[in-house]
């Protein structure tokens, strides 16, 4: 394959979707299809057949539209001049005879979604912009689409350092939570003179209430593979592996689907477009452990080991998988590739803040009206997002504190609202940007439940390796409990702020270092919910001033 | 160290480098790590789960140490030595979170020392006496773990195990048998030996006793001890790797 050919697969795919006058993109990841998507594909498909308009009328089922909340989503477009685009929600089995008798003359308002609504317009899409628009089966829908361009103009036009510096250039930090510099993570494993070099991709995903990943694997998976392989040749690795849970089941199917297109199409396995270049991807699955998603676990767990983490230095970059240089990056840091590559690096360091360019795909979830995918560039305020984008919070009830970072993140109260969405910012006011999780709370949320309910989480996942997390976080719960219960005493919030600094410096990896923060940024900024439920020391009378 | 020779990170001769342990000047080879180098000069930093003649294992945090410039705190068994580090063992900080670390083992399982074989003769205790933790603040988990008598000479009882996995490293990289190693997440973690089957009953121990000689506590002991009997043979490790490595 080179340029022209893969010009004239895109422009062949284009024209047969121009020749079809009308599309129906019926959502069909994961949350639309738990709610009967596939059902609706059935039945306009059927539909389509009845009425024999299979050459004027579309029917594909497509990835993540965005707002899961008002799904199984449908989306009605037509080609023609003026053509219109109608976006339906809560779309039921009995609608499709309504919805297909519709197509072309009036919309069925009864189901119709306004798309001129902040959700929408907000947003800013780069890793999600073929989301909801594509067959993420097909490959030739993603060629369409502009797939694959940046992949085949870099191995006939550019070289290895060139891709190296337009990921440098575009001040890309890793998605994955620690926010590291992409490019300096990139040069590492390209400095290295090591004859044999691995990519990872980690989608293990592991947060409660994230599931950016799963969204971008299931709508657009030639987006990661792309990516991937734009990493391998940058850093001059040939093997690569997609460790991804067990528990999304869709996502794998889809990459399986991915890699054996992208394999016929030449655009991966050996010579990739004819050149030298070769890169084979191997999918691996992981049992769902959190702690696995951390990277020298996610490595100990490809080597067929247990998934426990290990010291780091040395770092993947310089001592990975089988002892060989390895870059591991995020599902979404390397969904990003392919767009920087094609727009470059200036394109890219020109969204967001300076220290945090681009956009961020967050899964907003809790107590808000819209809950779903979004993606919105960075330094966009957090009021923006719970009160604009998500549409506040329902039921007429008051904001509380929003939980970003997942278990390793915090929670920030109304008067940080105003904050930018960077690394660096939510770091100081005590939480983390983390992989994207979300969570909205209203005043009916105890922040000591919240607390309790993360510390219990990094408990059962932590994985025993080190005395202070695995110990800790056991007893750091059991305290947390005894505060819910009404029965703990000042002493024992005390003992809990102790063992949150012990735990936090000293644990292994970054779940135990982590682990704290939820407690930590709760008593912050909501002490006085601890404090209500503590009890008096019975024995503080009796005992002698100094102990 | 990379493990993997390459033209370019394998240099035929290995470098002094000078550091500062506690604002003692010392030297070292640029390969030894923080903790050999601390025995090396008489400094001593408490730790659990290291023993030379085996990999750093990098788990028990006791040998955590503060090295200036970096945030975070290093453990002194894994961290490779380098020119002008400035190294600190024993600050207050540090003398404080041995002190919790401690306390945390001594709540996780049943330490009741009168009544141990090892009593005396454990590492547990000494630490404990070492770095000041004479009383432990969190509640005793009181779990009940079981007691494996099944082997012919040598019992596990679980009930005293610190998961440093002493045994699990010494059963795999000298006796090369890998019958220990751990199940489990968290605190539910046990070490098992072939794939949960009783000692007894294990195929590939070679009831060589390699690894009672380097647990740390009573977990492992010889069967037919009686309180404080249980002395371990502390040293045989590092004579043995030393020799295989003349061979
Ligand atoms: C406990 C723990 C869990 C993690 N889980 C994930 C995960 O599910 N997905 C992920 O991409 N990174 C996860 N990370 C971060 C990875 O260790 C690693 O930093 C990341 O994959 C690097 O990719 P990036 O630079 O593209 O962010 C986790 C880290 C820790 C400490
Ligand atoms: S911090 Fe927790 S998860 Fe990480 S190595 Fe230690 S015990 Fe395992
Ligand atoms: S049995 Fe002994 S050597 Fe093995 S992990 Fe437990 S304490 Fe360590």
């Amino acid at each position: 394959m080179n340029l022209e050919e893969l010009h004239d697969l895109a422009t062949q795919a284009q024209a047969k979707a121009k020749s079809q006058e009308h599309h129906v993109h019926i959502c069909m990841a994961a949350s639309c299809q738990s709610s009967g998507a596939a059902d609706l594909q059935k039945g306009f498909t059927e539909k389509v057949k009845q009425s024999g308009a299979g050459d004027r009328v579309c029917v594909k089922g497509v990835g993540c539209m965005g707002l899961c909340c008002a799904g199984p989503l449908v989306r009605v477009e037509s080609t023609t001049a003026g053509g219109e685009s109608h976006l339906y929600q809560h779309v039921k089995k009995d609608d499709v005879t309504e919805l297909y008798a519709s197509i072309g003359k009036k919309p069925v308002e009864r189901l119709e979604c306004p798309t001129d609504i902040p959700f929408f317009e907000r947003q800013q899409r780069i890793v999600l912009e073929n989301s909801g628009r594509i067959d993420p089966e097909q490959i030739e829908d993603y060629i369409g689409a502009g797939g694959y361009r940046s992949l085949v103009r870099a191995l006939t036009e550019m070289s290895p350092q060139d891709v190296l510096r337009e990921v440098s250039d575009s001040g890309l930090r890793g998605r994955g939570g620690g926010g590291y510099p992409s490019g300096l993570k990139w040069a590492t494993v390209a400095r290295s003179p090591h004859p044999t070099k691995y990519v990872i991709c980690n989608a293990d995903e592991g947060d409660p209430g994230a599931f950016m990943d799963r969204a971008v694997l299931e709508s657009d998976p030639h987006r990661v593979l792309e990516g991937m392989t734009l990493a391998a040749y940058a850093v001059g690795a040939e093997y690569g592996y997609v460790y991804i849970r067990a528990e999304y089941p869709l996502a794998v199917e889809r990459l399986k689907t991915a890699i054996r297109q992208a394999t016929r199409r030449g655009l991966l396995g050996r010579q990739i477009c004819d050149t030298p270049f070769s890169f084979e991807i191997e999918i691996r699955l992981g049992a769902g452990a959190f702690v696995c998603g951390e990277e020298t676990a996610l490595i100990a767990s490809i080597e067929g080991q247990r998934g426990q983490p290990s010291p780091r230095p040395p770092y993947p970059a310089d001592e990975g998988l089988w002892d060989c240089p390895t870059l591991i990056n995020n599902v979404e840091t390397l969904a990003n590739i392919p767009a920087i590559v094609r727009e470059g690096g200036q394109w890219f360091r020109s969204i967001g803040t300076e220290k945090s360019t681009g956009t961020k795909v967050f899964a907003l979830a809790g107590r808000i009206t819209n809950t779903g995918l979004i993606e919105v560039p960075m330094g966009i305020s957090l009021r923006e997002i719970i009160e604009e984008i998500g549409g506040g919070i329902p039921d007429g009830r008051t904001f509380k504190a929003v939980q970003t970072g997942g278990p390793s993140g915090g929670c920030l109260p109304e008067e940080h609202l105003d904050m930018p969405v960077d690394y660096d910012t939510l770091r100081t006011a005590g939480s983390i940007m983390g992989s994207g999780g979300m969570i909205v709370m209203d005043e009916s949320s105890s922040m000591v439940d919240v607390a309790r309910y993360f510390m219990e989480f990094c408990m059962s996942e932590s994985c025993g390796k080190c005395i202070p997390c695995r110990a800790g976080t056991h007893q750091m719960h059991g305290i947390l409990a005894k505060i819910a219960r009404g029965d703990a005493t000042a002493a024992d919030l005390q003992l809990l702020e102790e063992l949150c600094e012990v735990v936090r410096d000293t644990s292994l990896c970054g779940l135990g270092q982590t682990a704290p923060n939820p407690v930590q940024s709760t008593l912050r900024y909501f002490r006085h919910e601890y404090e209500e439920k503590l009890k008096a020391d019975p024995f503080a009378a009796a005992k002698p001033a100094t102990t | 160290m990379p493990r993997y020779p390459t033209p370019a990170n394998a240099p035929p001769k290995v470098r002094v480098v000078t550091l500062r342990i506690n604002g003692q000047d010392v030297s070292a080879r640029e390969d030894e790590t923080i903790l050999s180098v601390a025995v090396d000069h008489g400094i001593r930093i408490p730790s659990l789960c290291y023993l030379e003649g085996l990999t750093a294992w990098g788990a028990c945090r006791l040998c955590v140490v503060e090295v200036a410039g970096i945030p975070k705190l290093l453990p002194a068994c894994s961290t490779v030595v380098t020119e002008g580090m400035v190294v600190e063992t024993n600050s207050d900080k540090l003398k404080r979170y041995r002190r919790m670390i401690l306390e945390l083992l001594f709540a996780e399982r049943n330490h009741v020392c009168s009544v141990c074989v090892s009593n005396g003769h454990c590492e547990l205790q000494n630490l404990a006496a070492e770095c000041g933790m004479d009383h432990v603040r969190v509640p005793y988990r009181n779990a009940p773990y079981e007691v494996d008598s099944s082997h012919d000479f040598f019992r596990v009882d679980h009930n005293r195990c610190v998961l440093c996995t002493r045994c699990v490293r010494v059963c795999d990289e000298i006796e090369g048998a890998h019958t220990w190693d751990v199940m489990g997440r968290g605190v539910e973690c046990q070490v098992i030996t072939d794939l949960h089957t009783p000692w007894g009953e294990s195929e590939s121990c070679t009831s060589c006793g390699k690894c009672v000689q380097v647990c740390p506590t009573g977990a492992l002991v010889k069967k037919g001890t009686a309180a404080g009997e249980m002395e371990k043979l502390g040293d045989f490790l590092p004579y043995l790797t030393q020799m295989r490595g003349k061979q």
